[in-house]
């Protein structure tokens, strides 16, 4: 009786291990699909696609500390502009071109400055938390803004010139390379980023999400795992960055700003904490929703997107993405 | 000497304005545990008002702050009603999520239906005389903001720790659960603090609007400082409360004066600094 | 207070803890060998869980210091406190609500081993570890449960759940907050058993409620009533203690279940 039931379950966990795996599957077909159709459907907008893929990058790094480390922030683009201004500042100033060298000091700096962040936010829960997040992005804006002989100051970092990618793909003016520089890293990014919340760092984040207390009598230790988590995030967010750097090639303080970590908070709460989906399915929503929104009467934009919060929290808590796989889940498991 | 008594009374008038403004969030975020974001909005629809009313209708500047205070009480109780009461209790993100979506919509109605440049608000004429103190002169504006963080705090201190509603909000502060089991209605409580809290916001706004100019922006610009007080001070405590809007005051008007071009920077240095040091707010030590 | 035979691997001397004017832990302390099994027991309130809290680093106590095989751990942090070898388990149980049993067990195990930080694999894809995972769930009979999310799993089998994570963070003191709390009488046989096979070497502190569990698994209680300990000795000698019969009759009506 018992190996039966034992054996069932085996079964359920394989069945569920494939079903995870299909995921990624069909995660990877659905960026590639969403990726192609944006080409064909707008061809003259490929500079958006480029810049929904570079923000697509902000939100899954802050899904990372607030989805699977339950740490509220509003001050997440600070990650994502110092990638950018690292990336920029590497070309414009010391004259190195090369998109991946630009790339990797994206990468870089955006580590940095998400452990920075890290251990700033540890010092604090609650409120003065959320306080420390929001002081932490004026403290960066104000750096940058200050430093104008680095940074440009409020004029924006120009003089970017990235070269051909390995020398033969030239950034066109169209933003043909661009576009496919920021699949391809928005692929890999979401690859490994799945083996990460699979793996045993990411359960023990998902523990400490849920009960840090718990986490701690099994001896890991919480704030360990916050930095580490805030560091990888930081890299992802600083490859956002560094790609928005590379395709747009200025940089300007509003990547570096309150009103980009609010943005980039909402886009997550509008596809669902806690899912790599639903960071993606957030931002592209959004920012498809701000392009049309704003070309037909930008004045009632900031209107629109708080009535959008309003209504998420009231009646969708889960995100679009939460949503749609709660009600899927369902269905499932009405089928015998 | 001169320099210092006068960024002494800008800092003392820029604190005293801050804790008018302040104190209602620390209250109700410390009853209600919930993290208001758009407690500035409320105190920039204030300040829009009594614009209107002093600016556009020429009706003078008290019945302007009377107007402030009750037009903000009115649109934010039914706000409180069927938004805050959903989620009180809820996890920080979404308190989060439904504040800040607040203060969008306040902020892009109040440029749509104001515009988006700064608002004054005539001063009445004692107002804008200077008084002679003998050996200086000062705004009687500023006098005016520090006498009125003065008896806002004095009338909150007697109101709590004198009567009957002032026990039963600090019953519901300590423990909410308990003081219901107890009788004390408290979603009577909360609602009151509340509107006490927008109203005492909106008062804030506009006798403050010489120093923190009203714009639709204001609600996101001035957000920061609020919370800062807050949890500087320790939500929930007054005395906390104006002890950081003190130093607030001070570190940010000083800034400033000598150091301009850096003044936010260390600002917020600043903030950092002391929300590190004191996790937990001023009033409660460091742990 | 106690002098335990042999070396103790577990010390505490001295103990206090107030909140506010409360003192919830009045000068405890309390001396324990490898392989002792003793019993804390006292009314509610008495602050046996606070004790708890305060050896494992849960809570910060006024003064008095832990030991651990001779080591000063009260400074450390609670994490720290785990990875020397004093492991708790949680009066009501804490356990993440959608995770496996076999995910919880693995997470302990790669605690332990210190491979909690990888960032890529996935243990169930560890040979050794699921080795051990299983072993660890067959011995507490919970096999069949081992792919379902904690929300699936009665009370009765998420406390050995519990007590499974603790064992698997191979403790050398290990303190248990009323495991059979909370669990229905058909399922208590099952605690005990899991009680009864726990290894021999390993200090054991149990808070307990069930005087009859106590009297077939302590050699040793100690009785705390007010923050204070009021009685430490034999089992038998407990229920004839006079201040014991007052501390439970005094200020707890079911005085059947001491006596
Ligand atoms: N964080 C706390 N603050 C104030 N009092 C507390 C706290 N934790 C526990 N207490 C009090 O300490 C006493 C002991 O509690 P506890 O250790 O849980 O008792 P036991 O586990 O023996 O039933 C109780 O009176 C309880 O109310
Ligand atoms: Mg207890």
């Amino acid at each position: 009786m018992a190996v039966d039931v034992s054996s069932r379950d085996m079964g359920a966990m394989r069945r569920r291990r494939r079903r995870s795996l299909m995921r990624d599957v069909v995660g990877v077909g659905v960026i590639v699909l969403a990726a192609a159709i944006g080409y064909f459907a707008f061809p003259d907008n490929l500079a958006l696609l480029t810049r929904i893929i570079a923000v697509a990058l902000l939100v899954l790094s802050l899904d990372l500390v607030t989805g699977y480390c339950g740490v509220a922030t509003l001050g997440h683009a600070a990650l994502f502009g110092s990638g950018a201004y690292a990336a920029g500042i590497l070309s414009a100033h010391f004259g190195i071109n090369d998109p991946l060298l630009m790339t990797l000091a994206g990468l870089i700096g955006g580590a940095l400055a998400g452990l920075l962040s890290g251990l700033v936010m540890l010092r604090a829960h609650g409120l003065p938390q959320l306080v420390l997040s929001i002081a932490l992005i004026h403290l960066f804006h104000e750096l940058a803004n200050k430093m104008s002989s680095f940074t440009g100051g409020s004029d924006g970092l120009s003089g970017i010139a990235p070269d051909p990618i390995f020398g033969r793909f030239e950034f066109d003016l169209f933003g043909n390379t661009a576009y496919v520089f920021a699949v391809v890293m928005l692929l890999v990014v979401f690859v490994l980023l799945r083996i990460l919340v699979r793996s045993p760092f990411g359960m023990l984040c998902r523990g400490l999400k849920e009960d840090p207390l718990r986490i701690r009598a099994m001896g890991a230790s919480p704030k360990r795992a916050i930095v580490k988590m805030y560091g990888i995030s930081g890299a992802v967010a600083g490859l956002g960055g560094a790609l928005n750097a590379i395709s747009t090639q200025v940089v300007g303080l509003d990547t570096l700003s309150f009103t980009q970590s609010a943005e980039a908070l909402v886009m997550l709460a509008l596809g669902g904490t806690g899912s790599l989906f639903g960071a993606l399915a957030g931002t592209v929503a959004f920012m498809m929703f701000q392009d049309y929104v704003s070309s037909v009467n930008p004045f009632h934009w900031l209107t629109m997107v708080g009535a959008l919060l309003i209504a998420v929290v009231l009646f969708a808590p889960k995100g679009i993405y939460g949503t749609v796989a709660a009600f899927l889940e369902k269905r499932r498991e009405g089928r015998p | 000497m001169q320099t210092i008594f006068s960024i002494g009374i800008d800092a003392l008038a820029y604190g005293m304005i801050l804790f008018v403004i302040s104190i209602g969030l620390s209250v109700t975020m410390g009853l209600m545990r919930v993290v208001n974001l758009a407690h500035g909005a409320f105190a920039m629809i204030g300040g829009y008002v009594a614009s209107y009313i002093s600016r556009d209708l020429g009706l003078g500047y008290a019945p302007a702050i009377l107007a402030a205070v009750v037009a903000t009480i009115v649109i934010a109780v039914p706000i409180e009603r069927f938004l805050y009461r959903r989620i009180y209790g809820a996890p920080e993100l979404t308190q989060v999520l439904m504040t800040i979506g607040i203060t969008f919509c306040i902020i892009g109605l109040a440029n749509y239906l104001m515009g988006p440049t700064l608002k004054t608000i005539p001063l009445s004429d004692v107002l804008q005389q200077p008084v002679d103190l003998g050996f200086r002169s000062i705004s009687a504006h500023r006098l005016f903001a520090i006498f009125c963080g003065l008896a806002v705090a004095l009338c909150l201190w007697l109101a709590i720790e004198k009567t009957g509603f002032g026990i039963r909000l600090r019953a519901s502060v300590d423990n909410a659960a308990m003081a219901s089991a107890l009788g004390v209605r408290t979603e009577i409580i909360y609602a009151v603090s509340f509107a006490v809290a927008v109203g005492l916001a909106a008062f804030g706004g506009v006798v403050g609007a010489e120093l923190l100019p009203v714009e639709p922006y204001y609600a996101l610009r001035y957000l920061v400082t609020f919370l800062v007080v807050v949890s500087v001070g320790g939500a929930g405590s007054i005395g906390g409360t104006l002890l950081a809007c003190l130093l607030l005051g001070a570190v940010d008007t000083t800034g400033r004066y000598l150091l301009p071009e850096f003044g936010e920077f260390f600002f917020y240095l600043a903030v950092i600094a002391i929300i590190c040091v004191f996790p937990n707010g001023l009033m409660k030590g460091a742990k | 207070m106690t002098a335990a035979v042999g070396n103790p691997v577990f010390e505490v001397v001295s103990l206090k803890k107030s909140f506010g004017g409360l003192v919830v832990t009045n000068d405890v302390s309390l001396s324990m060998a490898a392989g002792d099994r003793v019993a804390l027991i006292g009314p509610n309130g008495a602050g046996k869980t606070t004790f708890v809290n305060l050896v494992t680093g849960t809570l910060a106590p006024s003064s008095g210091e832990v030991r651990l095989g001779g080591e000063v751990i009260t400074g450390l942090d609670a994490s720290a406190r785990v990875k020397r070898g004093l492991v708790r388990s949680f009066q009501v149980t804490r356990l993440f609500q959608d995770m496996t049993a076999a995910e919880h067990l693995g997470l302990a195990v790669l605690q332990r081993e210190g491979r909690s930080g990888r960032i890529f694999g996935n243990f169930l894809t560890m040979p050794d570890v699921m080795q051990e995972v299983e072993h660890r769930l067959e011995t507490l009979r919970l096999t069949a449960l081992m792919h379902r999310k904690v929300r699936e799993i009665a009370y009765g089998q998420q406390r050995l759940l519990e007590i499974a994570i603790a064992l698997a963070l191979k403790p050398k003191v290990l303190l248990l907050d009323e495991p059979a709390a909370g669990v229905p009488q058909s399922d208590v046989g099952l605690i005990e058993q899991a009680l009864n096979e726990l290894p021999a070497d390993l200090a054991v502190l149990m808070i307990e409620h069930d005087m009859d569990l106590v009297f077939r698994f302590a050699k040793k209680v100690v009785v705390l009533a007010a923050g204070a300990v009021i009685f430490d000795g034999a089992p038998g000698d407990a229920t004839r203690d006079p201040r014991v019969r007052e501390a439970y009759l005094g200020s707890y009506a079911d005085a059947g279940r001491v006596a």
